[in-house]
C-alpha cells in the first residue's frame, strides 16, 4: 500500500467544526486522512501545539477558524491570523515544506470549502511523502 | 581529603567557559565554597584529571555540575563517567539544560558545519581537505580525537540529570544560594526541578512601565532610540521576556537590552520558542495578512530569536534534513 499521510485538523467549535460537521451530514465525500481535534476558537491554538504534532508524526497540520470578520469572539481568527505567518517563517527556517502546516477560513456553511480543503492538503502530502521529523528524532536517540 | 566535607566536580563540555566563570564570580563566597567542598575537577581553576575521576568510587562525588552541551563523544562519555561517580547531578547552565548557544549549530548538518568550517572558509588556504577524522593512521599507529556528533544535544539526552540551573550563564547570586542551600544538608527539592530560578515569568520582575502592547514595526535594538523606562515589546524590540523563567535578576532589559531567554521555558512550558512566537506575533496592530506580512518582515532570524538557547529542547529540535 502506499504512502498515506496522517493530517491533524484543529478546528474552531463555531464555524470550522461545523463546516466540518455540514460536510458529514450533507454526504459529501472527502478523504479520511484527517484526524479533527476541535478547539473553541483558532486563537487558540498555540504554536506548541502544530510543532507537537509534527514532532509526534504527524505528515500535516491544518488550522480552520471562522473567515475574518465573523469570529464568535470578536477577535479571535485575527490572533491567528496573526501568529501563523510568525510560524511559517520559523517552521521554514526547519526546513519544514510550505504544505505541511496550513491555515484555512472555513465558516459553519462551507461544507464544500472544507471537504475541498482537506482533499487538496491530503493530495499535496501525499505527493510530497511522509514528514521526516520524527523518523530523525527517534534517530538521534540511537545513532549520535 | 577530608571526608566530611561535600565531594564536588564541576565540567564543562560543549560549553564557552562562562558557567566556570560564573562560579568564580561568586567573589569572596568561592573561599566558603572551598572551605566546605573537596573540588574534584573544575577545568577553569582546578587541575582535575580524567584518570582521577575514574580512580573514584562509584557514587563518591556528593555533586557533579556539568556545565556545556553534548557536541562530541568526548563530552558525552565525561556525562557518564560523573553520573556514575556522582549522587547528584546537576545540569548547569543554558547548554546543559536546553542546549545553550551551541544548540543552534541543529539548523546545519555536520557536513555543512564541517565544509564552513574547514573547507570553504575565506580563512582556510584553497583546497584544503583536511577535516577532522575520528581516527587517522599515522607512522606508528592510530591516532584518535572525539567524533564529532551529527547534533547537539542537552544534558539530559544522554544521561539521568537530577536538577537544572538555569542561566547563560547562572547569576552568581543564584549558583550561590544553590551551593549554599547543598553545603547546609538541607533536604533538596524533588528530582528534576529546575533550581536557582523563579516560578515566574521575566516580565513580573521587570521594573520597565507595562501598558497597551500594539506595535506597528518592529526595530532591532540599534535602530532606535528606546525609552529606558518603557516596555521594550512595546518600543516593537522583540523582547523573549514574557515567555522566559525569571530568576535572572533582569539583567539583560536593565541594561537596556531585549531579554533573550537564557533560562529557559516558564513551568510546564513545552517549547519556549512557541511561547515566543506566541507572544511576539500577539503584539502587532493590524487585521490585514498583507500589512501584517510587513510587519513581521522586520523581525531578522525568527529561529534565533525562538530558540537563541532552547533549539536542543525544544520539540523538533534540529531541521529537518
Amino acid at each position: 500500500m502506499g504512502f498515506e499521510p496522517r493530517i491533524v485538523g484543529f478546528l474552531c467549535n463555531w464555524c470550522s467544526y461545523t463546516g466540518a460537521d455540514l460536510a458529514g451530514t450533507s454526504r459529501i465525500k472527502y478523504q479520511p486522512n484527517v484526524s479533527i481535534i476541535r478547539v473553541m476558537c483558532s486563537a487558540r491554538i498555540d504554536p506548541t501545539f502544530v510543532l507537537k504534532a509534527l514532532s509526534m508524526g504527524a505528515d500535516g497540520v491544518v488550522i480552520c477558524g471562522c473567515h475574518p470578520v465573523d469570529c464568535h469572539y470578536i477577535s479571535g481568527n485575527y490572533k491567528a491570523m496573526r501568529r501563523f505567518p510568525l510560524l511559517k517563517k520559523l517552521l521554514k527556517e526547519f526546513g519544514v515544506e510550505d504544505e505541511r502546516v496550513r491555515l484555512e477560513w472555513v465558516s459553519a456553511s462551507e461544507g464544500q470549502r472544507f471537504s475541498e480543503v482537506i482533499n487538496d492538503m491530503t493530495d499535496k502530502i501525499r505527493a510530497l511523502g511522509p514528514s521526516k521529523i520524527r523518523v530523525q528524532l527517534d534517530a538521534d536517540k540511537v545513532e549520535r | 581529603m577530608d571526608k566530611k566535607k561535600l565531594q564536588i566536580a564541576l565540567y564543562w563540555g560543549a560549553a564557552c567557559g562562562g558557567c566556570d566563570v560564573s562560579v568564580l564570580d561568586t567573589n569572596e563566597f568561592i573561599l566558603d565554597i572551598a572551605a566546605a567542598c573537596d573540588i574534584h575537577m573544575w577545568p577553569i581553576a582546578h587541575d582535575g584529571k580524567y584518570k582521577d575521576i575514574e580512580a573514584l568510587e562509584d557514587g563518591f562525588l556528593d555533586l557533579a555540575m556539568y556545565n556545556g552541551a553534548v557536541r562530541n563523544s568526548e563530552n558525552e562519555h565525561i556525562a557518564h563517567l560523573l553520573r556514575k561517580k556522582s549522587k547528584v547531578m546537576v545540569a548547569y547552565g543554558s547548554c546543559a539544560h536546553i542546549g545553550g548557544i551551541p544548540g543552534l549549530a541543529n539548523t546545519f548538518t555536520r557536513e555543512e558545519i564541517f565544509e564552513s568550517a574547514y573547507l570553504k572558509n575565506p580563512s582556510i588556504q584553497e583546497g584544503n581537505k583536511t577535516v577532522p577524522q575520528p581516527q587517522t593512521e599515522v607512522d606508528g599507529g592510530e591516532l584518535t580525537i572525539p567524533a564529532f556528533y551529527k547534533r547537539v544535544y542537552k544534558l539530559d539526552d544522554v544521561v539521568d540529570v537530577d536538577y537544572y540551573i538555569p542561566g547563560c550563564p547562572p547569576a552568581p547570586e543564584q549558583c550561590k544560594a544553590v551551593l549554599s542551600l547543598i553545603v547546609s544538608g538541607q533536604p533538596l527539592p524533588p528530582k528534576g526541578s529546575v533550581v536557582g530560578a523563579s516560578e515566574r515569568a521575566l516580565c513580573e520582575d521587570c521594573q520597565r512601565k507595562k501598558d497597551e502592547k500594539m506595535i506597528k514595526q518592529f526595530f532591532r535594538p540599534w535602530q532606535i532610540i528606546q525609552d529606558p523606562e518603557k516596555c521594550l515589546l512595546e518600543q516593537g524590540i522583540v523582547c523573549a521576556g514574557s515567555a522566559t523563567r525569571s530568576g535572572c535578576g533582569v539583567r539583560c532589559p536593565d541594561s537596556n537590552m531585549p531579554c533573550r531567554g537564557c533560562y529557559g521555558p516558564m513551568p510546564n512550558v513545552v517549547d519556549q520558542g512557541a511561547k515566543i512566537i506566541s507572544s511576539v506575533s500577539s503584539i502587532i496592530d493590524s487585521q490585514d495578512p498583507e500589512e501584517i506580512d510587513k510587519i513581521l518582515s522586520g523581525i531578522h532570524d525568527i529561529t534565533g530569536y525562538a530558540y537563541r538557547f532552547g533549539m536542543a529542547g525544544s520539540l523538533l529540535q534540529r531541521s529537518v534534513r
